[in-house]
């Protein structure tokens, strides 16, 4: 059982649907009892980041998430906010990320950027991932890995290997981030049509 | 590469998907649950739903019909109708809409958006706007579903929206709507040029040509169509179509952005 981590970030309701699309069992949950046996954990989130995170403070699940996700190896993927609370820290507030994968949040800056057209910010809309590898998350869209992207802040990490992903928006950025069973995706998959249902069936893979 | 959306705007009357004309003479066109099957299907780029009969009889969104939407919608939506209240805003977040579509409201209390848009963040805080050209060929928005005028100039609207933390702008016609000449890409440009948020060009779309000039000439971040999606050949047969994804990306492919 997947839990769908509920810390009132919104979309939930719609990863749950792709999980359960993507045949896949999950509940949406942030019960002790629940954290404890669950064989696989989706970290949603949308909006600001010092509001999630003090979210997740207050409900004090952090020292048995570590326990789960980095003792017992048990797969976690962060969806879009949910991916950024994954790195040390953001531009966009002063509270301290979940610091799972070293590196930082950062604005879009488009200062050194020259386009035809001035680029808009929040980049919103579909855009293609270079997966850095196929092996997992990105098994069977080698032709074609498009998601659907709404940010206006995007991962900056500090070491290479933990880059599983970059898209192009002005310059290129990291786009989905791996520390072995830890992943993250700044895109949402749960609405992203056949590609977000083959990266949930991969993920359900690993569990 | 960023390709520009291209986005079905399907209107909900009492729970039925209806279309009309220039914002008038509405007929029902089928079940919206249905639609968000067939859009399933055809991969779209993103959907939204503006219920019409919310507005008019002031009442709160049809929860339990945008649950089942969104239970079906494996594509970003929006959702617009009788949204005037913050705890509306996160209600529908919860059930799975993406964005929340703002039209009177933003501009009977603009508070709102800022309220809004801090909770939320403002990628999913849309401001959409109905303009209409008036006897002296300037622009003027207007409100509930067309009916109201605010005597407000659309550039300094749409600015004072982006200023208040809205995330997007879906400019409508009022004139062009259901008709099928093209967008007002006048109207599209003298928006997107003062403002830095992503404009939605809306009302007219005949063709993927009109699209291309919305995004060529109107400099519009995406293109929404009712019309195209719901009704084909001459007598407005209902059928709901999307274009093919190769056939927009060749058609609306912008290299360089």
């Amino acid at each position: 059982m997947v839990v769908i981590l509920d810390y009132g970030m919104g979309n939930s309701g719609s990863i749950l649907n792709m999980i359960r699309k993507s045949g896949g069992n999950a509940k949406i949950s942030v019960d002790p009892d629940d954290i404890k046996t669950a064989t696989g954990f989706v970290l949603p989130g949308v909006g600001a980041f010092d509001n999630g995170m003090n979210k997740i403070n207050s409900l004090e699940i952090t020292a048995l998430l570590e326990q789960r996700v980095f003792e017992e190896k048990i797969p976690f993927l962060g969806v879009c906010l949910g991916m950024q609370l994954l790195l040390n820290k953001s531009e966009e507030g002063l509270v301290k990320g979940l610091g799972w994968i070293d590196g930082e949040v950062k604005k879009f800056d488009f200062s050194d950027v020259n386009t035809r057209k001035k680029l808009k910010i929040p980049h919103m809309g579909w855009n293609l991932v270079n997966p850095t590898s196929y092996d997992n998350l990105f098994k069977g869209l080698e032709d074609e890995a498009r998601f659907y992207y709404v940010h206006s802040y995007h991962a900056v990490c500090y070491n290479q290997e933990n880059v599983l992903g970059t898209c192009e928006y002005g310059y290129e950025f990291a786009s989905t981030v791996q520390n072995e069973n830890i992943f993250g995706v700044q895109f949402h998959p749960e609405k992203s049509h056949k590609f977000g249902l083959t990266l949930f069936k991969n993920f359900l893979e690993l569990l | 590469m960023l390709r520009t959306r291209v986005i079905p705007v399907l209107l909900l009357r009492n729970a039925g998907l209806v279309k009309g004309k220039q914002f008038k003479d509405h007929k029902y066109v089928g079940d919206p649950i249905n639609a968000v099957k067939i859009f399933n299907e055809k991969e779209v780029d993103e959907l939204v739903f503006l219920d019409i009969s919310t507005t008019a009889k002031r009442e709160d969104p049809n929860y339990e019909l945008i649950a089942d939407i969104a239970s079906e919608a494996f594509m970003p939506f929006g959702y617009g109708g009788g949204i005037n209240k913050v705890q509306q805003i996160e209600k529908l977040f919860n059930l799975g809409v993406e964005k929340t579509v703002i039209n009177t409201a933003a501009f009977q209390n603009p508070d709102l958006i800022r309220d809004a848009s801090s909770l939320a963040g403002a990628q999913s805080i849309v401001v959409s706007m109905d303009v209409k050209k008036n006897f002296f060929g300037s622009y003027e928005v207007y409100v509930e579903n067309g009916q109201t005028k605010t005597k407000k100039d659309p550039v300094e609207y749409a600015l004072e929206m982006q200023d208040l933390g809205a995330g997007e702008l879906i400019v409508t016609s009022i004139d062009r709507e259901g008709t099928n000449k093209g967008y007002d890409v006048d109207l599209i440009s003298k928006v997107t040029d003062a403002v830095d948020i992503p404009v939605v060009a809306n009302g007219g779309a005949g063709s993927i040509e009109d699209f291309a000039k919305a995004i060529n000439q109107g400099n519009a971040s995406a293109v929404a169509a009712g019309d195209m999606f719901t009704f084909h050949g001459k007598h407005k047969a209902v059928l709901i179509t999307y274009p093919k994804y190769e056939r927009l990306e060749e058609m609306l492919n912008i290299e360089d952005y």
